[in-house]
């Protein structure tokens, strides 16, 4: 479902210097339908500039990142633009650790949204997304109150459900359980597995290695890129 | 045809200085395009080109009304205000130059109605009843004179009176320049949503990346007079490869 090859990724920090970060190099990850895997390695290995990376919001320097949509295989280092909003829509979900959502919006309509891009009507989409919402423990009487005054755990809870209200070819999951307690992570690892068996490929980082273990068919380590010193 | 507006090798000076300097972009239909850059960076005078309201020295901005593209430059006066009262919308930074403030909200949504062939009374006036509630201002304020608006609310009026004429395209100059935090984001979400409900194409210069982040598919940055960088908005913001741009994203405040 989604194949990276060669993967380089440096970042030139020209307001440090013109710093080079070399983050990836020769990064490869191929994930099948059904299966999940996850991303593991120390703090700075680069886990999250992979992730992001396959989801085309990081541009690597070289390298191709091949996702199946619509029976095709599209590479994201090159498509233009409107296709990969395209790919976003129908095929790419990507859950990130932290919510960024208008303001002034209900969440219920946050999650609707998702529903909405993909062709359902206002009311079923909103139903869904309620169900969602309820589901993740977001209970109604908050469903129609922005999320800007929400904790941490329940914005959380709120993102979760803005890409589990539709399933997806590729799933992309930044620590989805970071700040959520024992009972709301057995909720989400239950819906990570229910995603593999309707045929997505997930690709996770997650910190916790209990739900680690729950989801993941296969660990990825990754180094940090090593320079040999000049002699 | 997808591609909707093209512009090829845009130049244009003001005096010594470069206001567009080999710009060229197209934009597709629905597509919602954000141009940001600091003051003097040609943002605005790219818009008003593209809009036509300014002709560039140099370079083609062609138009595509369905019927193949077509030069603004060769299409005539008459044409083009044809094609800028008509098909496209223009939502200026401040209402205040675009509204007429002596005749009532309801008059001025009307007024665009009419140029654009309207007659009937009863019709107009349901219609601006129906986009009064569209912006979200009380439809009880119809026969109101919008010198006593707020702010947002005067923007908001100004948005109802360009959308009702079913645009397909519309030129944004700022549009929550001027107005306070708590009006930006009520503005931000109403554009928005109204963008996706009708399917508009928008091109929007703004210097607020939050503005441009929340709106725009795709995402330009200008800087004396040249396009520096361009993507996907979030790419271009998350993992900007230029140096100016990394210093207007370094130079957010976190929200």
């Amino acid at each position: 479902m989604i194949e990276a090859t060669g993967l380089d990724k440096t970042f030139i920090l020209h307001l440090q210097g013109s710093a080079r970060l070399e983050v990836l190099r020769n990064a490869c990850l191929t994930v099948s339908a059904g299966e999940c895997v996850a991303l593991s390695g120390p703090s700075g290995a680069g886990k999250t500039t992979l992730l992001r990376s396959l989801y085309g919001n990081y541009l690597v320097d070289r390298g191709e990142i091949l996702v199946r949509h619509q029976d095709t295989m599209v590479d994201l280092v090159t498509a233009p633009a409107e296709t990969i909003i395209d790919i976003r829509r129908a095929t790419l979900g990507y859950v990130s650790q932290f919510l960024r959502a208008m303001p002034r919006v209900p969440v219920i309509d946050i999650v609707a949204e998702t529903a909405r891009d993909r062709g359902a009507a206002a009311a079923t989409a909103r139903e869904h997304a309620a169900a969602m919402l309820s589901h993740l423990g977001i209970a109604p009487r908050l469903h129609h109150l922005p999320p800007a005054t929400f904790s941490g755990g329940e914005q959380q809870r709120v993102n979760l459900a803005r890409s589990f209200v539709c399933p997806w070819p590729v799933l992309l999951l930044d620590e989805p359980t970071a700040s959520l307690d024992a009972a709301n992570r057995d909720i989400v690892v239950r819906l990570i597995n229910a995603a593999k068996q309707s045929g997505s490929a997930v690709v996770g980082i997650f910190h916790d290695a209990a739900v680690r273990d729950r989801v993941a068919d296969r660990v990825l380590h990754i180094d940090p890129v090593t320079t040999p010193e000049l002699a | 045809m997808i591609t909707l507006l093209e512009a090829h090798a845009l130049h244009h000076r003001f005096g010594r200085t470069a206001a567009l300097d080999d710009v060229s972009l197209t934009l597709r239909r629905h597509e919602i395009l954000a141009i940001v850059g600091e003051s003097g960076s040609g943002k605005t005078t790219l818009l008003n080109a593209l809009s036509g309201r300014l002709t560039p020295q140099r370079g083609d901005i062609l138009y595509d009304d369905g019927g193949g593209p077509r030069a603004l430059a060769s299409c005539g006066e008459v044409v083009l205000r044809k094609l800028q009262r008509a098909r496209w919308g223009y939502i200026a930074q401040d209402p205040r130059s675009a509204l007429r403030l002596d005749i009532s909200a309801g008059g001025n949504i009307g007024e665009r109605l009419m140029a654009s062939g309207a007659r009937h009374y009863g019709d107009i006036r349901a219609i601006a009843t129906h986009w009064l509630e569209a912006v979200e201002i009380d439809p009880a304020r119809l026969d109101d004179l919008p010198r006593y608006f707020s702010g947002g609310m005067l923007q908001r009026l100004q948005i109802a009176a360009t959308l009702v004429t079913a645009p397909e395209l519309v030129f944004m100059d700022e549009p929550t320049g001027g107005l306070d935090v708590s009006v930006q984001a009520r503005i931000l979400d109403l554009i928005r949503s109204l963008v996706r409900r009708l399917g508009l194409a928008v091109v929007l210069v703004t210097h607020d990346i939050g503005v441009a982040r929340l709106l725009a598919d795709r995402l330009i940055v200008m800087r004396h007079g040249r396009i520096v960088e361009s993507g996907l908005t979030d790419q271009v913001l998350d993992d900007p490869h230029d140096e100016y741009t990394q210093l207007l994203v370094a130079s957010v405040l976190p929200a």
